[in-house]
């Protein structure tokens, strides 16, 4: 059978491995060319392949706990033989349990969807779609990747100490976080934590001032910010916040780690751990939390907003249509990355905060939701009367804008201080922000995956097991997250490994079992993506067409598998911005069209 | 040998997905990639409709079978508020959530890719941009002017006769502390906390105050329709009091005393009879990640009349004869010269110690 594909694209790879040449990289050895490599290109498939090792273990521990939460009564053999005292007797220990929560939570929002989804995607995409051959500094790119995979060495390593990885949550509130004798994943495997987590703000920030300094000055001629796809836009952005809010969690970090190690008192204050008195006095757990927090909830748009800029333009390109209102969906991004900086504190509304500083940031956080419903808004409006296309892409970044509704509009109930007070902690937290930046994110990362991955590997992914793929996560999702809302309703707070010693929350055990048997098939069919991906990177079907979706921007304008500079000559210059579809009859203007003489203006 | 079987299972499936996935990637390269796309197209236009349709309805089905599993009345007077902004919410989130995800299946799926059409040149309309800003901006401004009323009258003083209790939380534990008939909560040191020694929430015994304040750990005592003020501590790591019945919830941070208030509005037994369960309690949850014992943190609050309540008082001995059996019956002395902290209607936490 594999006869047929090979008639199709025989004739391009013969010149495809040659692109390299052109720029004078003739001898590259196997290091420079794949480890410590500097072409933004390889920097970002390392991004991604490391992120989706990492996607894969914070996936299983996910299932690890969802089988105690489903089944907390049976006993699994199997789990002792694999993690002995861990899981004594086939059942999860409460240390094991929140060892595997903290890591899923650490390992999803940095690991996966910070550094592999961000990561990935700024660093292909920022030079190919403003028409550079890389990045400022390539050496600065290939760093910000070595510290992330120093990052991952150091928190893998904490997984195999005999105290285990830390567990007191990924949010590592103090004092618990702080005090050894408080938790047993408060020992060395914090003290690893806030190392590896060091670590990785490095990585950020190498990769943020990057991004941010390639997109304002490496811009081709013509490319004036404006013309720019939303996709660089979202990242821009993104990085802009990284850059801004890293810092202060490393801040926060150091102290927590002098707290920890030097006998110092920042967050420490009147602490009598299990009969022992502690000398601290005068340290306030809350500034912790202010610090987190101010990293914390920018970090949900750094996670959420390339996936925004993604599906914009994938919406754009599959419906054939321009992308309704460019410049309120600039606009829009603007304000949250503003109104990202100004609402942390809604994530503390029970600390004690002062109730009229609680009002104002009441006020701040539901403004998210007007710039939020412009973006839906215009997304509709993008699919309205087009032509759509779906391929597996568009079908994720449909899933997406589903997704980001109902994940946005159960924000509204936890933003409004009211509410929170019933809701804050409960398992109605836990469905709101893995829908709306878990679950929405990772579509966004599939769409971008799907769409451009023959641009990344010269094929295509199977688009079969792509369907497959994309209609058992989405309905798997919703499964999963739908009725926990009403677990939150009910009061049950979050992290909690057995509900059976309650009155007033043992209501739902046939719900559990549900969402786990659900959990376990979605991250099976997560396998089978994976399984897909590698699968195609060697055996997919060729690319034959360097612009297989029949895009504007100008990544389809290199070619079939670019070398190091992108280009082989001169770099396209840019006439119009990226979305002229459907214009004047036409189905496509590229990017480097020049204006027509008659052309009608928009 | 069950795991076995599933894994086998997993695996069979998985490769048949594949040769099919791989077959039907074969037969459209074959067949030209262009019709196999339209066909496919349609397929999964057709899918997001039927999405949508079963989705609501599994939406509605949902919630009949999980409405009645949440905790029905809120037990409190500020959990009716509560109650209220979220039924708002829920209302107006609902009709938005309704319309957008109908419009987003509905397009996608009437606006598939067909020979027939062209997709519609409309790169932007100002008008239709700033009336989707405005409504929006209205729309929040109603929730957040609820949100904020109800949020000042929950948080704000509280009653001059509200009953006080001191809620301390510590791994996996709840202890109170009643003030006593000084309505004084009395003076406490971390460094002087010494269980072994009866002492377990580190009340300084020179001040008068503490010579009738009450200790009793797992249980706590209200009185129905009377305000309560919780004073809440914690001794180790950051916990929180968590009531669900009632509504409420308020972080016990160490060195950072926080308050809430609220008035209990059915007693427990009240409550056995309005939901039917006999083995009906309110419950007080941890309801912040505290260590190995978190999911297991419980105490259990009694709603009781007045004459009930102060019954159980009566049968309580001060702290302080527990401590110091020496000491005897002693009367807390009335006027004493060490000031004293005024703990009902404080509007901020209020430290206990110098």
């Amino acid at each position: 059978m594999s006869e047929a594909l090979h008639i199709h694209s025989g004739t391009d790879t013969a010149h495809a491995g040659h692109h390299g040449d052109h720029h004078g990289h003739h001898q590259q050895s196997f290091v420079a060319k794949y480890v410590f490599s500097m072409d933004h290109k390889t920097i970002a498939k390392q991004f991604l392949i490391t992120g989706i090792v990492w996607a894969i273990i914070g996936g299983l521990f996910s299932v690890l706990f969802r089988l105690q939460l489903g089944y907390p009564e049976q006993s699994f053999p199997i789990l002792e033989t694999f993690f002995g005292n861990w899981a004594k007797g086939g059942q999860i220990q409460p240390e094991f349990y929140y060892a595997l929560i903290t890591m899923h939570g650490t390992v999803l929002v940095f690991f996966v969807l910070t550094a592999g989804l961000s990561g990935t995607f700024a660093n292909f995409l920022i030079p190919l779609q403003i028409g550079a051959r890389d990045m400022a500094s390539p050496f600065l790119n290939m760093l910000s990747y070595w510290f992330f995979f120093m990052a991952s060495v150091v928190m893998i390593s904490s997984l195999f100490i005999s105290t285990g990885p830390a567990s007191g949550g990924w949010t590592v509130y103090p004092p618990l976080s702080a005090l050894g004798q408080a938790s047993s994943g408060s020992k060395l495997g914090m003290d690893l934590w806030i190392v590896s987590m060091a670590l990785f703000v490095v990585s950020s920030l190498l990769g943020g001032l990057n991004y941010i300094t390639t997109i304002l000055n490496q811009r081709t001629k013509g490319m004036s910010m404006t013309r720019l796809p939303l996709t660089i836009w979202a990242l821009f952005f993104t990085a802009v916040l990284g850059v801004l809010s890293f810092p202060v969690l490393l801040s926060g970090l150091i102290l927590l780690l002098m707290d920890r190690n030097l006998g110092t008192s920042f967050y420490l204050s009147d602490i009598v751990v299990n009969g022992e008195i502690l000398p601290n006095e005068g340290g306030s757990a809350i500034l912790f939390q202010h610090l987190f927090w101010f990293l914390g909830h920018p970090e949900v748009y750094i996670i959420l907003l390339p996936a925004m800029g993604m599906v914009s333009e994938i919406l754009s390109v599959n419906s054939r249509k321009p992308i309704f209102g460019y410049m309120a969906m600039l606009g829009s991004l603007f304000a949250i990355t503003i109104l990202a900086f100004l609402v942390w504190a809604h994530h503390m509304f029970v600390t004690g905060l002062n109730p009229f500083l609680g009002s104002i940031f009441v006020l701040l956080t539901l403004l998210i939701a007007v710039p939020a419903a412009i973006k839906v808004f215009n997304w509709l409006t993008t699919l309205w009367r087009g032509n759509i296309r779906f391929t597996p892409a568009t079908l994720f970044a449909i899933g997406f804008v589903s997704l980001f509704i109902s994940g946005g509009l159960t924000g509204i109930f936890l933003g409004n201080s009211t509410i929170d007070i019933h809701l804050h902690d409960t398992m109605f937290v836990v469905a709101h922000f893995h829908i709306v930046m878990g679950v929405a994110s990772f579509f966004g990362m599939f769409a971008g995956v799907y769409h451009w991955f023959p641009k990344m590997f010269g094929r295509y992914l199977n688009s079969t097991l792509g369907y497959i793929h994309f209609w058992v996560t989405m309905i798997g999702s919703y499964l999963i997250f739908w009725p926990m809302h009403y677990q939150g309703l009910a009061g049950i707070p979050r992290r909690y490994l057995d509900k059976r010693g309650w009155v007033s929350f043992n209501g739902f055990p046939e719900l559990d079992k549900m969402i786990t048997i659900v959990s376990i098939i979605v991250f099976a069919v997560q396998l089978m993506f994976v399984f897909n991906f590698i699968y195609s990177i060697f055996k997919g079907r060729k690319v034959t067409n360097k612009n297989p979706w029949e895009a504007n921007t100008l990544e389809w304008t290199t070619p079939l598998r670019p070398g190091h500079g992108n280009w082989d000559g001169e770099i396209p210059e840019v006439h119009r911005w990226a979305y002229d579809y459907a214009k004047d009859g036409r189905d496509f203007i590229p990017q480097t069209e020049p204006i027509g003489e008659n052309e009608s203006k928009h | 040998m069950q795991t076995f079987f599933i894994v086998a299972i997993l695996g069979l499936g998985f490769l048949i997905t594949f040769q099919i996935a791989k077959a039907s990637e074969y037969v459209a390269v074959l067949r030209g990639e262009e019709k196999a796309r339209k066909q496919t197209n349609k397929v999964n236009a057709f899918m997001l409709l039927a999405f949508l349709i079963i989705g609501l309805i599994g939406v509605y089905y949902c919630n009949e079978k999980l409405k009645g599993k949440i905790l029905g009345e809120a037990a409190s007077d500020h959990g009716v508020l509560i109650d209220r902004m979220l039924y708002i919410t829920i209302a107006l989130t609902g009709i938005v959530f309704i319309i957008t995800q109908v419009c987003l299946f509905w397009f996608s799926f009437k606006y598939q890719e067909s020979d027939k059409r062209k997709a519609y040149y409309y790169p932007h309309n100002n008008k239709l941009e700033l009336i989707w800003t405005v409504i929006p901006a209205i729309a929040l401004t109603v929730l957040v002017g609820f949100g904020l009323f109800y949020w000042f009258k929950i948080t704000g003083n509280s009653p001059k006769d509200s009953m006080v209790v001191e809620v301390t939380g510590s791994q996996f534990k709840w202890e109170f502390r009643y003030p006593g008939k000084d309505k004084i909560l009395g003076k406490k040191y971390f460094k002087k906390t010494d269980e072994a020694r009866g002492n377990p929430m580190g009340q300084l015994w020179d001040d008068p105050a503490n010579h009738d304040d009450v200790y009793n750990p797992g249980e706590m005592h209200l009185v129905v329709n009377k305000p309560v003020h919780l004073v809440i501590n914690a001794k180790d790591v950051i916990h929180d009091v968590g009531l669900a019945h009632f509504r409420m919830k308020m972080d016990a941070v160490p060195g950072t005393p926080t308050t809430m208030w609220f008035t209990p509005k059915y007693t427990t037994k009240q409550m056995i009879e309005k939901t039917g369960k006999p083995e009906f309690v309110y419950e007080l949850s941890c309801d912040q990640m505290c260590g190995k014992g978190h999911y297991s943190m419980r105490a259990v609050v009694i709603v009781e009349t007045q004459e009930e309540f102060d019954a159980w008082m009566a049968s309580k001995k001060p702290q302080y004869i527990v401590a110091n059996p020496d000491k005897g019956p002693s009367e807390p002395k009335k006027d004493s010269v060490i000031s004293k902290v005024p703990v009902v209607g404080a509007p901020v936490a209020m430290k206990t110690k110098n």
